[in-house]
């Protein structure tokens, strides 16, 4: 499955590339108009044609995301998809409390993971062991916070709060708590 | 002169405090008040730069989060809104050729907006109150972690603000509005309906068109002041209910967290809280690049009536899309996360865009130009603005915001590019446009100040978000710290660059003082010696 680094992989390219471009448009927009030039307006058939080019880009990035990142219509269709397996997790005092010691999921499964805050506001994020992020999701007391994750690579994740909760908060850090197995 | 004397009384002596009248005066004291509190935003922003580097002893982690808290709301308030709301005091009665209504509810906008902005950065300091500008439900009622008191007089400085910034709405509607003494009657109501862009709507449907009563830029501060009126309340509101759990706490009754829904909290908080980011800012600042290709060129704006339009659409399109800020709350329905996080936020790509394409092409059409401090800061305000926006679409797609949601990409390459670069270069152009005007003729000190003011920033504003959006692509979280320099190479990079804006801020200041003398700035804030409404002194 496509995962979180592939598709940063993906967006750092595809922005940098604008960076630079908008960089280049801005240097030499900024050469030319102190220089003089024809006396020739911008032509309107211009300005209407970048108006349908950022049309077609913002309706279009997020048709690609949704066929192209696999969890955006898992997210959006969760609550009529079974899960192979389901993880319930308690927030409370900056705490977590996980079912057991060690999540351990086997590879290739469809995991729930229903999440509880008993208080504030916190955010459950899973990260590898090189501190790139997997997936995270807002943990809001009082309500239904859960979140569906294909698992297809043999790895070691550590849970991580992903929100500010007060200055108590900063170690919210379960290392190595859940195992992807064969 | 000698530089002593250069930075007693100013670049060859021209400034002279006492020729202001009590407007200009008025204008000038928002923009040296804006200027402070921007000087404490950059020094905040250094300290927490090493701390995210090394955390050192001197500042506790509780002290680093009251940092965190004040930082934003002392940039947008304390200085951001001092700014504007002197610009746009002056702009707009300069801009319909009558007197402001009321001087003296533009005073106690900028006294509220001072003390208040002090009484929270002071509150924070002292008491560690720290729950951010976000205030998720519970947090600002958490009193295991915040002091009650210092947390009230949090609130109570917030709330100064909020109504130093009703009093700005109201004197800039009644501005637009009212008969001056001896005038013929104005048509109040014509006049605010072409402020708001009605009288343009109207005009879609009917065959007689009505003219635009009143000019552009003052329709885009109108309509932004529109979305600060929403802001102000929303905030005044959710600040009253704190206070209750506060007042509650302080009498020794802990009132239940769970009697207000976080969700629903949540939703209405952002809903107001994006009419700065997504609101009030794009249009303000559509509306000054506007003002000032058009004062800059001495050119009509390309596609004015495009332009208007687009104003209008960005004041509805502010009022649909606080959504993308919940598109990681999974009991948020699915069809808000689309329709106002994705589709309608996409809009803002276009009316951004549009605002970008217009005034370069305004700018285009008045070749040769001379490439003047306004120019070039309206150039890069231009420049920030193209790459704060698309970073901004990237995170509000549902998909990508799984893996970007409160990383450092979201506050770096879209909050501070789009704040550092694109609103603030785009106010420093303001300032140095207006500088000469606002002055009665002062001459900057130095161009090469300038220069260095514009590079400095510059780099290092693009700098710092490039390098703080890669950690953040990397994994790493904002609003946390980290204690084993796990990002440490893209944090020190970063770091750099925020000492480049430090030195940018110092030599700007510097070369401001050095042009109005320390004795003008002193001057400007003892009572002006002209009695009238005029902004500008009558010529002889």
């Amino acid at each position: 499955m496509v995962d979180s680094t592939m598709v940063l992989a993906g967006q750092t390219i595809a922005y940098t590339l604008y960076v630079i471009v908008i960089l280049a448009l801005m240097a030499w927009f900024a050469y030319k108009i102190t220089r003089a030039g024809k006396e020739s307006p911008v032509k309107p058939s211009l300005f209407y044609s970048f108006v349908a080019l950022l049309v077609v880009i913002g309706v279009s990035l997020h048709i690609v995301t949704h066929e192209t990142i696999p969890w955006k219509p898992l997210d959006l269709n969760r609550a009529d998809i079974t899960a192979d397996a389901e993880f319930n997790i308690v927030i409370a005092d900056h705490q977590f409390t996980l079912p057991s010691d060690k999540l351990i999921i086997k590879q290739g499964q469809l995991v729930r993971f229903n999440v509880e805050s008993k208080d504030l506001t916190y955010g459950f994020g899973l990260f590898r062991a090189d501190n790139s992020m997997v997936f995270q999701m807002q943990v809001l007391p009082g309500h239904k916070n859960d979140i569906l994750w294909k698992f297809d690579r043999l790895e070691t994740y550590s849970i991580r709060s992903t929100e500010y909760s007060g200055w108590k908060g900063i170690n919210m850090i379960v290392r190595d708590a859940i195992d992807v197995v064969q | 002169m000698t530089l002593i004397q250069t930075f007693l009384r100013g670049e060859k002596g021209l400034f002279k405090a006492e020729s202001l009248t009590p407007m200009q005066k008025l204008a000038l004291r928002f923009v040296v008040v804006g200027l402070i509190y921007y000087g404490f935003v950059v020094f905040e922003g250094v300290i927490m730069r090493i701390y995210e580097i090394q955390p050192f002893s001197y500042v506790t982690h509780e002290q680093f989060f009251a940092i965190l808290t004040a930082h934003p709301l002392v940039g947008i308030f304390g200085s951001t809104y001092a700014i504007v709301f002197g610009a746009f005091l002056f702009l707009v009665p300069f801009l319909m050729k009558k007197p402001l209504w009321s001087i003296k509810l533009a005073n106690w906008t900028l006294w509220l907006t001072t003390i208040g902005t002090l009484t929270f950065w002071l509150a924070g300091f002292v008491s560690h109150y720290s729950p951010l500008y976000t205030l998720y439900w519970p947090l600002p009622a958490d009193f295991t972690q915040f002091s009650v008191l210092g947390g009230t007089f949090f609130i109570l400085g917030v709330a100064l603000v909020m109504v130093g910034t009703l009093f700005f709405v109201l004197n800039i509607f009644k501005t637009i509005t009212y008969t001056p003494e001896g005038w013929e009657k104005q048509p109040g109501c014509a006049l605010i309906k072409s402020a708001l862009g009605l009288t343009g709507l109207s005009n879609l449907f009917t065959r007689k068109k009505q003219e635009h009563l009143v000019s552009l830029p003052v329709a885009a501060v109108a309509r932004g002041t529109v979305d600060m009126a929403f802001n102000a309340i929303i905030i005044t509101f959710t600040g009253v209910l704190i206070l209750i759990y506060m007042v509650a706490a302080l009498f020794g009754e802990n009132l239940q967290h769970s009697l207000i829904d976080a969700l629903l909290y949540k939703n209405w908080f952002w809903w107001g809280l994006d009419l700065i980011a997504d609101g009030l800012v794009l249009i303000f600042v559509a509306g000054t690049w506007y003002l000032l290709a058009t004062l800059i060129t001495g050119k009509k704006l390309f596609m004015e009536n495009i332009a208007r339009a687009a104003l209008f659409v960005e004041m509805v399109v502010s009022w649909t899309v606080w959504s993308h800020h919940l598109m990681s709350d999974q009991a948020q329905p699915g069809i808000l996360k689309i329709l106002s996080g994705e589709m309608v936020t996409a809009f803002e790509l276009i009316t951004q865009g549009l605002a970008f394409f217009i005034t370069l092409a305004t700018l285009w059409s008045a070749r040769p130009l001379k490439m003047t401090p306004p120019l070039k800061f309206l150039l890069g305000g231009l420049l920030g603005f193209a790459l704060a926006v698309p970073a901004g679409i990237m995170q509000a797609d549902l998909g990508l915001n799984r893996i970007l949601h409160n990383t450092q990409w979201v506050v770096g390459p879209h909050v501070h590019v789009a704040v550092l670069v694109g609103l603030s270069m785009t106010l420093y152009s303001a300032i140095y446009f207006l500088l000469p005007i606002l002055t009665n003729g002062a001459k900057l000190y130095s161009e090469k100040l300038a220069n260095i003011h514009f590079w400095a920033h510059l780099i290092g504003g693009i700098g710092m978000g490039a390098f703080m959006g890669m950690a953040g692509l990397h994994g790493m979280l904002r609003r946390t710290l980290y204690f084993n320099g796990e990002f440490n190479t893209y944090m020190i990079l970063a770091g750099l660059c925020g000492a480049l804006l430090l030195l940018a801020f110092l030599v700007f200041f510097i070369n401001i003082v050095m042009t109005v003398g320390l004795n003008g700035v002193i001057g400007i804030f003892s009572p002006a010696k002209i009695k009238t409404k005029d902004l500008l002194p009558k010529t002889e």
